[in-house]
């Protein structure tokens, strides 16, 4: 274990560069970001077949943040894998920048698309899929996607398109954080349950903890699974995830955190 | 048009392993031949239009050329965001094959019609504007949006239209194409308006106006050298199109012209009228409804140079 990366440890300083740029920026969505964080460290220090030296290689393992208001947290683990500099988290959301509050395109190695309106990413990697078996690559293709991005319409259609080709090198996590902009996801619309959504539809879809990087690791490691269907990982989470006075607090859908409570936090984390 | 786009389709696939064809559940028969030669390469991406729209991103993304096609309201108004950020935004070269543009399906009623769509498309940074004249030009404006790096739509008709083009012209893409020489009027057709701009420029020379014929195919980008010939050299210039007199080929020339100077024609836009056609009736009544036929469009010209 002594080489291992501490992913957990990980996590935490990731959780507080978030809320660091949160702060310095003046962005909102930080719930959104800390509730992803542990799904993308699986993926990024676990699972992705990828390499910072050459980001656009054609064979590349695809992971796309569909949730593009949560795309500080992409920014903070691709500059934490080596991707681009960490002093470019420093500028996050500053004029001229290349990070923005919700990426553009190409406006930094690593970031696959420019999210930001909700149910554009599954469609566009249910492409990236079908181009892989066209050109006979073998790479995968992981989307991370919202609750209330389920909302979206074009998600179920991807999600009826994607085992109607039998795309088994495709994965979709839903952060199920419980929450969309203005309320409880389960009583905005009828979402529950949906593990059995993604599951009738035709996905082998799991039900697991959003925050237990183990899991997320073998589940997303064992893509594709043999079955021949893609896999929908609901990953419950807790929006705000890893600061007391955050968590499951739908405020921090907006609120910016002041010096204090990024103080609060760090001690929180257990960082120095 | 249909048959010319499902002939050419699949002669490009065949030469180009990177093209595939995306349909939204329409063409039935239409691409057996297509299927046949390059099975791996079309997919049937059933009545979900804008995931459609997502996935030939995500392919063009990945280094293909993907083609859309599927009847034009519903591979535009439906995906307008998809073709916005998906494509637009992430400039990548999908086309998107609109088909029973216009009022080709007036039949069908207003929910078929698209009289507004080149409007909307013409807005998106970067994408090219297609509207080809007949099945000569739908292979050359294929043929061309596969050379282009850039995002096309091409909006075309439907099947038996008459074919113009004796020999196959040149096709670029903003480059107009004359089609009959004459000194009074410029007439600038846009899609399957171009026989009925050569009728009237025959009823026209009836009555001693010589009249000059020009398929103007693509409304985005315009060609600008065309249009300044036209309104520095003719009376009058006419813009002809199954489309709003707002937002196609005659609202995107009335916005040219308001910024060059001098002109010496004055500029009439026929197209349709800013109302949803609510009267069951097939193309040719929708036309006379518009004042779209070959009669009543030399009539408003005769009636503006008397």
């Amino acid at each position: 274990m002594s080489d291992a990366p501490n992913l957990d440890l990980i996590a935490r300083q990731l959780r507080l560069r978030l809320i660091q740029m949160s702060h310095a920026a003046g962005t909102p969505h930080l719930g959104s970001a800390l509730s992803c964080v542990d799904i993308l460290v699986a993926a990024y220090w676990n699972v992705l077949k990828i390499d910072a030296a050459k980001p656009a290689d054609v064979c590349r393992d695809r992971f796309i943040l569909s949730k593009g208001h949560a795309a500080s947290a992409l920014y903070a683990v691709l500059a934490e894998r080596g991707f681009f500099p960490k002093a470019w988290l420093d500028n996050f959301g500053k004029h001229r920048a290349p990070l923005a509050e919700q990426p553009a395109p190409n406006c930094a190695p690593g970031v696959e698309l420019a999210t930001g309106s909700l149910g554009h990413g599954l469609p566009v990697g249910v492409g990236m899929a079908m181009a892989a078996r066209i050109q006979k690559r073998d790479y995968r293709v992981f989307v991370c996607m919202s609750d209330g991005e389920c909302n979206e319409g074009t998600v179920w259609e991807a999600a009826m398109f994607a085992p109607g080709q039998r795309l088994e090198k495709l994965c979709v996590i839903v952060d199920y954080n419980k929450w969309q902009a203005t309320g409880r996801s389960n009583e905005v619309m009828a979402l529950a349950s949906l593990r059995d959504k993604w599951a009738a539809f035709g996905w082998n879809a799991h039900d697991v903890d959003g925050h237990d990087i183990a899991t997320l690791t073998r589940l997303m490691k064992n893509v594709p699974d043999g079955s021949g269907k893609p896999v929908a990982i609901i990953a419950n989470t807790i929006k705000g995830k890893g600061v007391s006075f955050m968590q499951d607090d739908n405020n921090w859908h907006y609120r910016i955190p002041k010096t204090e409570e990024v103080e609060a936090a760090r001690k929180e984390l257990g960082l120095a | 048009m249909r048959n010319a786009f499902a002939k050419q389709i699949t002669e490009l696939a065949q030469a180009d392993e990177r093209v595939v064809l995306l349909s939204g559940d329409i063409g039935n028969r239409l691409f057996d031949d297509l299927k046949d030669k390059c099975p791996d390469r079309f997919f049937n991406c059933g009545v979900a239009e804008a995931n459609m729209i997502g996935v030939a991103a995500g392919m063009a993304l990945s280094g293909l050329r993907p083609v859309c096609y599927t009847i034009t309201p519903f591979i535009t108004y439906r995906c307008m965001e998809q073709i916005r950020i998906d494509v637009c935004y992430h400039h990548q070269p999908v086309i998107i094959v609109g088909t029973g543009s216009g009022l080709s399906y007036a039949s069908l009623g207003a929910t078929h019609h698209s009289c507004e769509e080149m409007g909307m498309l013409r807005l998106l940074p970067g994408l090219a504007v297609i509207a080809p004249a007949d099945a000569i030009e739908v292979r050359g404006a294929l043929k061309a949006a596969l050379k282009s790096p850039h995002p096309v739509f091409i909006r075309i008709g439907k099947k038996g239209e008459p074919v113009i083009h004796k020999t196959e012209p040149n096709f670029e893409i903003g480059k107009a194409i004359p089609v009959r020489d004459g000194k009074d009027v410029c007439l600038l057709s846009a899609g399957n308006m171009l026989p009925a701009a050569l009728e009237t420029a025959d009823l026209l020379a009836a009555q001693n106006i010589s009249a000059k014929v020009v398929s103007f195919h693509t409304i985005k980008p315009l060609d600008e050298a065309t249009l300044a010939d036209a309104f520095k050299n003719f009376k009058l210039v006419v813009t002809m199109e199954e489309h709003s007199i707002l937002g196609g080929l005659g609202g995107s020339v009335a916005e040219w012209l308001s910024a060059f100077a001098p002109a010496k024609a004055r500029l009439i836009r026929c197209g349709t009228a800013d109302e949803f056609l609510h009267e069951t009736c097939e193309q040719e009544e929708a036309r006379e409804h518009f004042g779209l036929t070959a009669a009543a469009m030399a009539a408003r010209i005769r009636a503006v140079l008397a």
